[in-house]
C-alpha cells in the first residue's frame, strides 16, 4: 500500500460523512421499522402486563435478562480491548479502537434498557436510584440488582468519556473543514480544540488515565452481572466460577462483534485501505485465545458439577446435556468452538471472510450461552413438582430483534456523524506499517511523553 | 420477646383434600387465573398440595405435601430485593410490601421452594365472587409479587385483641385460614418462641424434618413424617 498523505487520510475518512445513498436510506428504514415494532411490543406489554410475554412460574427470567447479559457482554468489545491495546502500545490498534468503543457505548445503552423492560412495573424503575424520597427508604444495597445499577451507570459514563475524548481533535478537523450550522455544532463539541502542544499533552494524559481506569470498571461490571445469578442458591447458578466465566465470555463476544462490525464497515464505507487483513488476523488470534478460554471455562464448570453429583444440580446438568435444552447446548458449542476453532487456528482460513464467519457464529453462540445459563436452572429448581418450561412469545422475540436493529441503526447514524476511524491517531502513526515494531513503539512513547 | 410464628404440617395426617388451598384463596383475595393462564404456569396458589408417587403400579403410594412460604429465618428472597419489598419483620415473617414492589421477580428466582407468585395481569373476579373479597387483605395489582403471609391480618387481629384485654396471645388462638380449615388437623400454627406451645412441642418431634433443610434457609415450617420419605430429594 502506498503511503497516504495526511490530506488523503482526512479525505478518505471524512467522505462517509457527506451525503447519504439510497441504499443507506433503505437500510435505515428497514432497521427503523424493526425498532418501532419492538417499541410497540413493549408498549403492548406495559399496557397489558407481563402476561403477554412467555414468562411463567418458575421461569421468571427469560429473553429479557438474556438480552441484558448478552448486550452488556458485547459492550466489553470496545473499551476493554481498546484500553488494553492502548496500554500495551499495540500500534496496529489505531484504526480499530473507535469502532470498538462505539460498540461499547451503544451495546451498553441497549443492554441497560432491559432491567427496565423486564420489570413488572417499569414506570417505577427510578426507585433504584438512591434519593431522599417520600417513601422514606433507601434502595437495598445488599441486592445485586442495585450493584448492577451503579456498575452499569459507572461503566456508561466511563465508556462515553473514553469514546468522546479522542474524538475531540477529529471534531475540530470537521469543524475546520465545514461551514454554517455544521461548523457550529462540531465547533461546540470540539470544545475549542486548536491543537496546541499543551492540549495534545492534556489529551494524551487523560487517555492514559482513562485507559487504566476503565479496565477495572469493565471487569467489575460483568462480574456483577454474573453475581445476579451466582448469589442466588439456584442449581448451577450458585458457583464461584461465574464472575471470571462471564468476563471471559463478555470479551469473547465483544471481539466477535468488533470483527463483524469492522468487516461490514470495511465493505460499506470502502475502508479497504485502512482496515487491513492484518487487523482481522490479529483480532482473529485474540478471538482464538478467547474461544479456547471459553471452552476451558465450560469444561471446568461442567466437570465439577458432574463429579460433585449433587441431585438438584444434576437435574439441570442433564437437562442441558441430553434433555430438552440439549439441542441449544450443542448448537452453542458448535457456534462458539467447533466452527470458529478451525477457522481461527488455521492461518490460511484466518482471512477477513474467515474471521467474519467465525465471529458471526460466536455472536449467536454467546447469545445462546446467556440463555442456557439463565433458563434451564430456573425451570428445574429443586422441588420437581413445580418444574416448568419456558417459551417466548412474539413480544419477546420482537423486542429481541429490535435490539439488533437498534444496534445497526445507531452504528449507521454514528458513521454519518463522526469518522469511524480516528483520523488523528492514524496520522500520528502513519509512518509505521501496522506491525509491531519495538523501535517505533518506543518512538511513539517518546513522542507522547 | 417478640413472637416467632411457625407452623407444623403432619404429612402422615394429610389426605390431600386441598381444603387449605381453597380457604387460602378465599381469605387472601387470590384471584383464580383461568384455565388458559393456569396451563401457562401462571396459577397463583399461596399454598399448594404437591403430589408424589412411590412404587410401580399396582403397588403405588401417593404422598401429599402442602407447600407454602416457609417463612425462612435466612430467607434467600429478602436480600436480593432492590426496593425492600421483601423484608424480614420483627416477628420473623417474610414480609412482602406490595406497594414497594417494582416486579424484578428476583425474589421468586432466589426462592428454592417456588412459593412466590407474580401478577402477570390485573386480578379479575367473576361475578359474584367480587362481592366476597376480604376487606382485611389488600388486592394486588399487575406487576407485583405476592406470597403466603401466614395470614398476617389474622395475626395482627389476634395480637390487638389480646393487647386490648391486657393479656398474652393464647396458644392456638390465632389460626391462619389453611390451619383452620384442615379437617384432619394436620396443620398446627403457633409461637415458636414459647417452648410450651403445641407447635414448639411438635417441632421437637423425632418425626420432624425441614423441607430442603440442607440449603440452610432455616424454614419456620416443620414437616412431620413417620417413614423416611424421599419425595423431595429423589423424585
Amino acid at each position: 500500500m502506498a503511503q497516504k498523505t495526511p490530506e488523503q487520510i482526512s479525505d478518505d475518512l471524512l467522505r462517509p460523512l457527506s451525503g447519504v445513498s439510497a441504499r443507506y436510506l433503505a437500510a435505515m428504514a428497514c432497521l427503523l421499522a424493526i425498532v418501532i415494532a419492538a417499541a410497540f411490543a413493549f408498549g403492548w406489554q406495559v399496557y397489558n402486563g407481563l402476561g403477554v410475554s412467555g414468562l411463567r412460574s418458575p421461569v421468571y427470567w427469560g429473553f429479557y435478562i438474556t438480552n441484558f447479559v448478552f448486550w452488556i457482554g458485547l459492550s466489553h468489545a470496545g473499551t476493554l480491548i481498546s484500553a488494553i491495546l492502548r496500554l500495551a502500545n499495540a500500534t496496529w490498534r489505531r484504526p480499530v479502537t473507535r469502532c470498538a468503543e462505539v460498540i461499547t457505548v451503544f451495546a451498553l445503552l441497549i443492554g441497560a434498557t432491559f432491567p427496565i423492560v423486564h420489570l413488572g412495573r417499569p414506570w417505577l424503575a427510578f426507585w433504584l436510584a438512591p434519593y431522599p424520597s417520600e417513601r422514606g427508604i433507601w434502595p437495598n444495597f445488599r441486592s445485586p440488582l442495585l450493584w448492577d445499577f451503579f456498575a452499569i451507570n459507572t461503566y456508561l459514563i466511563g465508556s462515553v468519556t473514553f469514546l468522546l475524548l479522542p474524538m475531540i481533535p477529529d471534531f475540530a478537523l470537521i469543524r475546520d473543514r465545514s461551514s454554517g450550522w455544521k461548523q457550529k455544532i462540531y465547533g461546540a463539541v470540539a470544545l475549542g480544540w486548536c491543537g496546541t502542544p499543551r492540549q495534545w499533552h492534556r489529551l494524551e494524559k487523560a487517555m492514559q488515565i482513562m485507559a487504566v481506569a476503565i479496565i477495572p470498571v469493565a471487569v467489575s461490571v460483568h462480574s456483577i452481572v454474573s453475581w445476579d445469578f451466582a448469589m442466588a442458591i439456584v442449581p448451577m447458578w450458585h458457583s464461584t466460577i461465574f464472575a471470571p466465566y462471564f468476563v471471559a465470555g463478555a470479551i469473547f463476544s465483544g471481539i466477535a462483534a468488533l470483527i463483524l462490525a469492522m468487516a461490514l464497515l470495511r465493505k460499506f464505507l470502502h475502508l479497504e485501505e485502512y482496515l487491513l487483513p492484518i487487523h482481522f488476523e490479529n483480532l482473529g488470534k485474540l478471538l482464538l485465545v478467547m474461544s479456547l478460554l471459553w471452552v476451558y471455562f465450560v469444561f471446568a464448570e461442567r466437570l465439577t458439577t458432574w463429579y460433585g453429583n449433587e441431585t438438584s444440580e444434576m437435574a439441570v446438568f442433564w437437562l442441558t446435556q441430553t434433555g430438552s435444552y440439549s439441542p441449544l447446548f450443542w448448537t452453542m458449542v458448535t457456534c462458539n468452538f467447533l466452527i470458529p476453532f478451525p477457522i481461527l487456528a488455521i492461518k490460511k482460513l484466518r482471512t477477513i471472510t474467515g474471521t467474519a464467519i467465525a465471529s458471526f457464529t460466536i455472536v449467536i453462540g454467546m447469545w445462546l450461552e446467556r440463555f442456557l445459563i439463565i433458563v434451564p436452572s430456573l425451570s428445574h429448581k429443586y422441588l420437581p413438582y413445580s418444574w416448568g418450561t419456558y417459551r417466548p412469545t412474539w413480544v419477546e422475540i420482537t423486542i429481541t430483534a429490535g435490539t439488533f436493529a437498534a444496534m445497526g441503526l445507531l452504528y449507521m447514524l454514528f458513521s454519518k456523524a463522526a469518522p469511524i476511524i480516528s483520523i488523528w491517531e492514524l496520522k500520528w502513526g502513519r509512518h509505521e506499517e501496522p506491525v509491531h515494531d519495538p523501535v517505533l513503539a518506543r518512538r511513539d512513547e517518546e513522542a507522547m511523553a | 420477646m417478640a413472637h416467632q410464628w411457625g407452623m407444623v404440617i403432619d404429612l402422615d395426617k394429610c389426605t390431600g383434600c386441598e381444603a387449605c388451598v381453597v380457604a387460602c384463596h378465599a381469605e387472601n383475595n387470590i384471584a383464580t387465573v383461568g384455565e388458559d393462564q393456569a396451563g401457562r404456569g401462571r396459577a397463583k396458589h399461596w399454598i399448594r398440595v404437591e403430589r408424589y408417587y412411590e412404587g410401580e403400579f399396582p403397588d403405588v403410594k401417593t404422598k401429599f405435601m402442602p407447600v407454602l412460604c416457609q417463612q425462612c429465618d435466612a430467607a434467600p428472597c429478602e436480600p436480593v430485593c432492590p426496593t425492600f419489598a421483601s423484608y424480614h419483620t420483627s416477628e420473623g415473617l417474610n414480609g412482602q410490601v406490595y406497594n414497594r414492589c417494582i416486579g424484578t421477580r428476583y425474589c421468586a428466582n432466589a426462592c428454592p421452594y417456588n412459593v412466590r407468585f407474580f401478577n402477570f395481569y390485573n386480578p379479575v373476579w367473576e361475578k359474584p365472587l367480587h362481592l366476597q373479597l376480604n376487606p382485611d387483605v389488600s388486592v394486588r395489582e399487575v406487576g407485583v409479587m405476592e406470597k403466603c403471609t401466614f395470614c398476617v391480618q389474622r395475626i395482627k387481629a389476634g395480637e390487638i385483641q389480646a393487647a386490648a384485654e391486657k393479656r398474652d396471645v393464647k396458644d392456638g388462638e390465632i389460626q391462619p385460614a389453611c390451619v383452620q380449615s384442615c379437617p384432619t388437623t394436620a396443620m398446627v400454627f403457633g409461637d415458636l418462641s414459647d417452648p410450651h406451645s403445641q407447635v414448639s412441642r411438635l417441632a421437637r418431634s423425632n418425626r420432624a424434618t425441614k423441607l430442603l433443610g440442607e440449603l440452610g434457609t432455616l424454614p419456620k415450617v416443620t414437616y412431620l413424617q413417620k417413614d423416611s420419605w424421599h419425595g423431595a430429594e429423589d423424585a
